[in-house]
C-alpha cells in the first residue's frame, strides 16, 4: 500500500483502528483514569488473566509526570498517546499481523530498517512481566511487542500478545517531523502543538512544582483504603468489587507518580510504595481470576 | 555417509543469547548422539537472529549391531531356574550354549536405524534447552526463547517425521524476513540449505556476518575519509541482530560534539547500537575527543598519524570524534539506505537533544543543590542517607590524605563533591557515567569552597542516641587558602580527576588510581562501604555478594599495594570507624581484618605467588587479638623475600631442620610445658655442635631483629640462612633425648630458641610441601 501523503496524527489512529478492527478486535475508547501506560487499562491488565479469549485495541493517553519538559523538548511529553492491542491467545502470525499494520500506516520495510530487539518487559507496579521485543524502525523504538507471562503477580493461563505503539513517535516518523509539536494532527494542518503545547507547559509546572505533596500523600493513603474496602464488599451477584477497586489502584499509582515528579519519594521509600501498589494490584488480579472461575 | 540437518526456526532470538545457544546445541547433540552409540565426522552449529542450525556430517545409517552374552544357571540347576532364565532372555533351551557346566545365552541386538533415533533426540533437546529465559506462547505449554515456528529435520536427504507439541518437522525454511522471496524454501541438504538462505539474503554463520559488518563499515567510513572505532562487544551484538547486516554511514549534527564524548558514545552504543566514528588525525573536524576506554570490550585503535592531543582532563591521549556514526541495518534498502540513514540521524539527534538537556540543566544546577538532594537519598536503609555517607567519606578521606601525600583540604573537597553527580540529571539518565560526569561538572562549574561545603551540612536529623557531631574531626584549625577562597586550575584539575576516578578500580581489568588525591578518595569510598556493610552484617556469603564487597576490598588492596601506602589494616579500619557508632552494631574490625587477608591471598594467588607463604607471614607479629601482620605492603614484601629464600638451598634445608625441631617440640609440648630459660653453653661434655648452634641462634636473633626494624627482609633471610649449617650439624651430632635430664632440657631450650628466632620472620610451620 503506497501512501501518497503521510498520514496525519488522527488518520494514523483511524488507520490502526480500521486495521485491528478488521482483525476482529473490539475497538475501545481510552480509559477515563490517568494511567502511566496503556497496559494498565483494565481491558489489558485484567483481561489478560484467566482463560477467556479476548481481542481489543484502543488509544490510551499515558501520563508520565516526571517526563514533562515544559513543552521545550521536541521529543518528551508528560502526556502522550499509546496505541494498545491485546490478542488472547496470541495468534501464530502476530509478527506478520503487526508488520502489516506498519505497512498500513505507510512504513515500507524494504525502505526502512525494522528490527526486533530483545526487551524483557516488566511493570513492577502491576506485577506484570513478559518477553518480547522493542520494535525498532530506523533505530527508533516504535512499538513494544510482548508475550505476557504474568500479570498481577500471577502466571497467566493463556499467553496474550500485546502491542504498544508509541503514536507520536510513529507519526513523527511517518511525517518526517523532528519536533512533536510540529506534527500535523489533522490533514488540514492543525498541529499537535496547537492541541497540546499549552497543556505540556501548565502540566509540567504543576507536576514539578505545583501539587501539594502532603495532599498527594493523603490522597494516596485514601485510595489504598478504598481498594481494601471495595474488595471486601460484595456486589449484587455476590462478586467482589474488583473493577472499582482496580480504578482506585490506578489512582493511587498516578498519585505516586506525581509525588515522584515532585521529588517527594526518597529512594528507600520508592520500593515500599511500589510494593504497596503491586500488592493491591495483585489482590485485584486474584479476585478477578476467582470471579471468572466462579462464573465458569 | 549420511548427513543430519536440523534447523529450529523461531521468532527473533535475543542477540546476547545466540553464541551460548550454538554451544549448548553442539553439546546437547554430541551427548545424545554419543549416548545412542553413534559416531560422526563433523558436527557444527550456527546461531542467528531467527534460527539455530545443527549439521552433522558422516553419521552411520544405523547404530552397530550389538551382541551380549548373559550367564545363566548351571546345567544341573532345577527346572524353575532354567525356565526363569529362558523367560528373561526370550530364548529356547536349544539356543543356549554350555561351558564348564554353566548355561550361557547370547542376545543379539540389531542396530537401529539412525533416523529412528533422531525424533527423540531432537525433542529432548528442545524440551531441555537451557535458555537463560524462556517463555510460553498462545495456549500451549512448550517453552522456547521466543515462539518456535518450524523444525527442519533431514537425515540423508529425507525428512525425519515427528512433531513436538504440534510443530511438525519438515524440509521447509524461509529466507530474510523482508528481502527474501517470501516463499517457503524447500531444502535437500545442508549445502543446499546454506546456498538457498544466502540467495534469500540470510548469512547463516555469525563469523560471516561479522566480516560483512567490519568490511562494510570500514568501507563506508573510508569513502568519507573517516575511521570506524572498533568495538568487539558491539560487533558481537549487532551481528546477532541482523540476518543480512548492512553498515550505513549516518550523519550527526556537529553541534552535538560539544557534549562530553563519553555521553555521545554511550548514547550511540547502548541506546542505538551504532559504531562511533573518528575523524582521521589529519582532519581536526571537531572539538570533542575520544578517551580510550578502560572497559573490556572497547578498543580504540591508536591514531595512525600520531596527532593525538592532550585532553583537558587527565592528560590521556585522545582522538576526535567525527560527526558521524555507523548503523548496521538488517536490509539493503531499495533507495541505498538514504531514508534509513536520515531516520537514524533523527533518532540520534533526539537522544542527544535529551542528553544536551541534562548537560545544560545540570550546569545550571551545580553541586550545592545535588548535595542537598543527597540528603533525601537513602544509601541503604540501615546505613543512612547518601549525604551522611558523603560526610563519612569526607572525614575518612581527610584522615587518609597525609598517608598518601595528598593535601587534606583538597582531598576533603573532592570527597565532598564526589557523589554529587548521582543527583544530576545526566547520571540519572546514564548511571554508567557516574564519576565521569562529576569530573566534567567539576571542571565546568564554579567549585564551592570547602568552607561553604562544610557549612552546607545540615544539622543532623533524627536526634537521639545516634546523633553525631555534624562536622568531621579535623586536624588543626579550619580550612585555609584555596579551601576558603576557591581553587586554582591545578587544584581544580586534581579535584576533578579524583571525582572522576574515585570508583576505580572497578574490576580486575581496570586501572588503579595513582594521583594522591584520587587515591585518598577512592580508598575512603571503598572503606566506608566495607565498614558499613560489615557493621550491619551484610557480608558476602558463598556466591552472594550483592553489595560487591569483594570487589571493594580487592580494589582497596590494589590501591594500597600499587601506591605503596604504608598503613596497618586495623589503622585504616579505625580511621573509617565513625566517632559514635551510628548503626548500633558490634564493631566488625576483626572480621574485616580476616576478610582483607583472605582477599590479599586471592590477589597473590592470582599473580602467581604461593598463598601458603601469606599464611606463614601473617601468622607472625601477632597482637593481643591473635591477629598477625596487617601492613599489606609489608606482607607482600615479606612473602617475596620468603619465597626467594625457600628457593635457595639454605632455605630448603633450614625448612627441613625447622620441621624436625618443631616435631620434637610438639611431641614434648603434649607431655607438659616446655623448659624455658637461658641455654647453657660451654658445659663439660657438651657437644660442640650444641654450643655452636646456641651461639648461632643468639647471633641470628640479633641480626633478625635489626633487619626487621629496617624492614630489610632479605637481610632477615640471610640471617636465618646462617642457621642452616649449625642446625644440620646439631641434628647430625647431637641426640636431643639424652638420658641426662639436664642435657635433654638444655637441648629442648635450644630448639625452642631456634624456632622462636625463625618465627620472628615467618611461621615456617605454615609453609606447604
Amino acid at each position: 500500500m503506497k501512501q501518497t501523503e503521510p498520514l496525519a496524527f488522527q488518520d494514523l489512529i483511524l488507520t490502526l483502528h480500521r486495521y485491528w478492527g478488521d482483525q476482529g478486535c473490539a475497538i475501545l475508547q481510552p480509559y477515563d483514569i490517568e494511567v502511566g501506560a496503556g497496559t494498565l487499562h483494565p481491558a489489558t491488565v485484567l483481561r489478560a488473566l484467566g482463560k477467556k479469549p479476548w481481542k481489543a485495541a484502543y488509544v490510551q493517553p499515558s501520563r508520565r509526570p516526571g517526563d514533562g519538559r515544559y513543552g521545550e523538548n521536541p521529543n518528551r511529553l508528560q502526556h502522550y498517546y499509546q496505541y494498545q492491542v491485546i490478542l488472547k491467545p496470541n495468534p501464530d502470525d502476530l509478527q506478520d499481523l503487526y508488520l502489516n499494520s506498519l505497512k498500513a500506516i505507510g512504513i515500507d520495510p524494504k525502505l526502512h530498517d525494522i528490527r526486533f530487539v530483545e526487551d524483557d518487559w516488566e511493570n513492577p507496579t502491576v506485577g506484570a512481566w513478559g518477553l518480547g521485543w522493542e520494535v525498532w524502525c530506523d533505530g527508533m523504538e516504535v512499538t513494544q511487542f510482548t508475550y505476557f507471562q504474568g500479570v498481577g503477580g500471577i502466571e497467566v493461563d493463556v499467553v496474550s500478545g500485546e502491542l504498544t505503539y508509541g503514536l507520536e513517535r510513529l507519526a513523527m516518523y511517518v511525517q518526517g517531523v523532528d519536533n512533536v509539536y510540529d506534527l500535523k494532527f489533522t490533514k488540514e494542518g492543525v498541529t499537535y502543538g496547537e492541541v497540546f503545547l499549552e497543556n505540556e507547559r501548565q502540566q509540567s509546572q504543576a507536576n514539578f512544582h505545583g501539587y501539594d505533596v502532603e495532599g498527594l500523600k493523603r490522597r494516596f493513603e485514601d485510595m489504598v483504603g478504598e481498594v481494601e474496602r471495595l474488595l471486601a464488599m460484595r456486589g449484587p451477584q455476590d462478586q467482589a468489587l474488583v473493577l472499582p477497586a482496580y480504578d482506585q489502584v490506578l489512582k493511587a499509582s498516578h498519585l505516586f507518580n506525581l509525588m515522584d515528579a515532585r521529588g517527594a519519594i526518597a529512594v528507600a521509600e520508592r520500593q515500599s510504595y511500589i510494593g504497596r501498589i503491586r500488592d493491591l494490584c495483585k489482590a485485584c488480579a486474584l479476585a478477578w481470576v476467582e470471579q471468572e472461575r466462579a462464573a465458569a | 555417509m549420511p548427513q543430519l540437518l536440523i534447523e529450529l526456526f523461531s521468532e527473533e532470538i535475543p542477540a546476547r543469547m545466540q553464541a551460548g545457544a550454538a554451544r549448548d546445541l553442539e553439546r546437547m547433540a554430541s551427548e545424545r548422539l554419543k549416548a545412542a552409540g553413534l559416531t560422526w565426522e563433523a558436527l557444527t552449529t550456527y546461531a542467528g537472529p531467527r534460527r539455530l542450525t545443527l549439521v552433522v556430517e558422516g553419521l552411520p545409517a544405523a547404530t552397530p549391531d550389538r551382541s551380549e552374552e548373559l550367564k545363566g544357571p548351571k546345567a544341573s540347576a532345577p527346572e524353575q531356574a532354567l525356565d526363569g532364565f529362558l523367560r528373561k532372555t526370550g530364548l529356547t533351551r536349544d539356543q543356549l550354549s554350555e561351558r564348564d557346566g554353566v548355561l550361557y545365552a547370547v542376545i543379539e541386538q540389531k542396530g537401529r536405524a539412525t533416523a529412528d533415533l533422531i525424533p527423540e533426540m531432537v525433542e529432548g533437546i528442545i524440551r531441555n534447552f537451557p535458555w537463560p529465559k524462556s517463555m510460553r506462547w498462545g495456549d500451549g505449554t512448550l517453552t522456547w526463547v521466543r515462539p518456535l515456528k518450524r523444525i527442519v529435520c533431514l537425515f540423508d536427504g529425507k525428512v525425519v517425521p515427528f512433531a513436538v507439541e504440534g510443530i511438525q518437522s519438515g524440509d521447509v525454511t524461509e529466507g530474510h524476513r523482508f528481502m527474501g522471496s517470501g516463499h517457503p524454501l524447500t531444502v535437500r541438504s545442508f549445502e543446499d540449505y546454506r546456498k538457498q538462505l544466502e540467495d534469500n539474503f540470510v548469512l547463516l554463520d555469525q563469523a560471516d556476518r561479522k566480516v560483512r559488518i567490519v568490511e562494510g563499515a570500514r568501507a563506508v567510513c573510508h569513502a568519507q575519509n573517516l575511521e570506524m572505532i572498533d568495538d568487539d562487544g558491539l560487533l558481537e551484538e549487532v551481528s546477532g541482530l541482523a540476518e543480512r547486516p548492512t553498515p550505513i554511514l549516518g550523519e550527526m549534527d556537529p553541534s552535538f560534539l560539544d557534549l562530553p564524548p563519553e555521553v555521545i558514545r554511550l548514547s550511540m552504543k547502548t541506546h542505538q547500537k551504532y559504531f562511533a566514528v573518528a575523524a582521521p588525525p589529519s582532519n581536526p573536524a571537531s572539538q570533542a575527543s575520544v578517551p580510550p576506554e578502560g572497559g573490556q570490550t572497547d578498543s580504540v585503535s591508536p591514531p595512525s598519524g600520531g596527532s593525538t592531543r592532550e585532553a583537558g582532563e587527565g592528560g590521556k591521549s585522545v582522538r576526535a570524534l567525527a560527526p558521524h556514526f555507523v548503523v548496521v541495518a538488517n536490509v539493503e534498502a531499495t533507495d541505498g539506505g538514504r531514508a534509513l540513514a536520515a531516520g537514524n540521524s533523527r533518532v540520534l539527534s533526539a537522544r542527544l537533544n535529551d542528553a544536551r538537556f541534562f548537560w545544560d540543566e545540570d550546569r545550571k544546577v551545580g553541586f550545592e543543590t545535588w548535595l542537598k538532594k543527597l540528603e533525601g537519598v537513602t544509601f541503604h536503609a540501615r546505613l543512612g542517607t547518601m549525604a551522611e555517607r558523603v560526610e563519612r567519606i569526607a572525614a575518612l578521606a581527610r584522615e587518609i590524605a597525609p598517608l598518601v601525600g595528598a593535601d587534606p583540604d583538597q582531598t576533603e573537597t573532592a570527597a565532598r563533591l564526589a557523589k554529587g553527580d548521582l543527583a544530576s540529571g545526566m547520571v540519572g539518565e546514564f548511571p554508567e557515567l557516574q564519576g565521569i560526569m562529576g569530573g566534567y561538572y567539576a571542571r565546568a562549574l564554579d567549585l564551592p569552597t570547602l568552607a561553604s561545603l562544610r557549612s552546607a551540612v545540615p544539622p543532623h536529623e533524627g536526634e537521639g542516641e545516634s546523633a553525631r557531631d555534624p562536622l568531621p574531626p579535623l586536624h588543626g584549625e579550619g580550612p585555609r587558602g584555596g579551601a576558603e577562597r576557591g581553587w586554582g586550575s591545578v587544584e581544580r584539575d586534581a579535584i576533578a580527576d579524583a571525582i572522576r576516578d574515585h570508583y576505580k578500580p572497578q574490576g580486575p581489568a581496570d586501572t588503579v588510581p595513582t594521583a594522591p588525591l584520587t587515591v585518598a578518595v577512592a580508598l575512603a569510598d571503598k572503606l566506608d562501604t566495607l565498614v558499613g556493610f560489615f557493621a550491619i552484617d551484610e557480608k558476602p556469603t558463598g556466591s552472594k555478594d550483592p553489595f560487591a564487597l569483594r570487589r571493594a576490598a580487592l580494589g582497596a588492596i590494589r590501591i594500597v599495594l600499587e601506591n605503596n601506602v604504608r598503613v596497618s589494616l586495623d589503622g585504616l579500619f579505625d580511621l573509617a570507624r565513625p566517632g559514635a557508632d551510628p548503626w548500633g552494631f558490634a564493631w566488625p574490625g576483626l572480621e574485616l581484618h580476616r576478610f582483607f587477608v583472605e582477599r590479599l591471598k586471592v590477589i597473590l594467588r592470582d599473580s602467581g605467588a604461593r598463598h601458603d607463604l601469606v599464611d606463614a607471614v601473617v601468622e607472625t607479629m601477632k597482637d593481643t587479638e591473635g591477629l598477625g601482620d596487617d601492613d599489606l605492603v609489608r606482607i607482600v614484601r615479606r612473602v617475596e623475600a620468603l619465597d626467594a629464600f625457600l628457593a635457595t638451598d639454605d632455605g630448603a634445608n633450614l625448612l627441613a631442620g625447622y620441621r624436625r625441631a618443631s616435631n620434637i617440640l610438639k611431641a614434648e609440648e603434649k607431655k607438659g610445658p616446655l623448659p624455658v630459660g637461658a641455654v647453657a653453653t660451654g658445659q663439660p661434655n657438651q657437644p660442640e655442635a650444641e654450643t655452636a648452634l646456641a651461639f648461632a641462634a643468639e647471633a641470628a636473633r640479633g641480626r633478625v631483629e635489626r633487619a626487621l626494624e629496617t624492614e630489610d627482609f632479605a637481610a632477615a633471610m640471610t640471617a636465618l640462612a646462617g642457621l642452616r649449617a649449625p642446625v644440620d650439624a646439631f641434628f647430625t651430632d647431637v641426640m636431643v633425648n639424652s638420658e641426662v635430664p639436664a642435657e635433654r632440657e638444655n637441648r629442648l631450650k635450644l630448639l625452642g630458641q631456634v624456632r622462636a628466632v625463625m618465627g620472628r620472620v615467618a611461621d615456617f610451620g605454615q609453609v606447604a610441601g
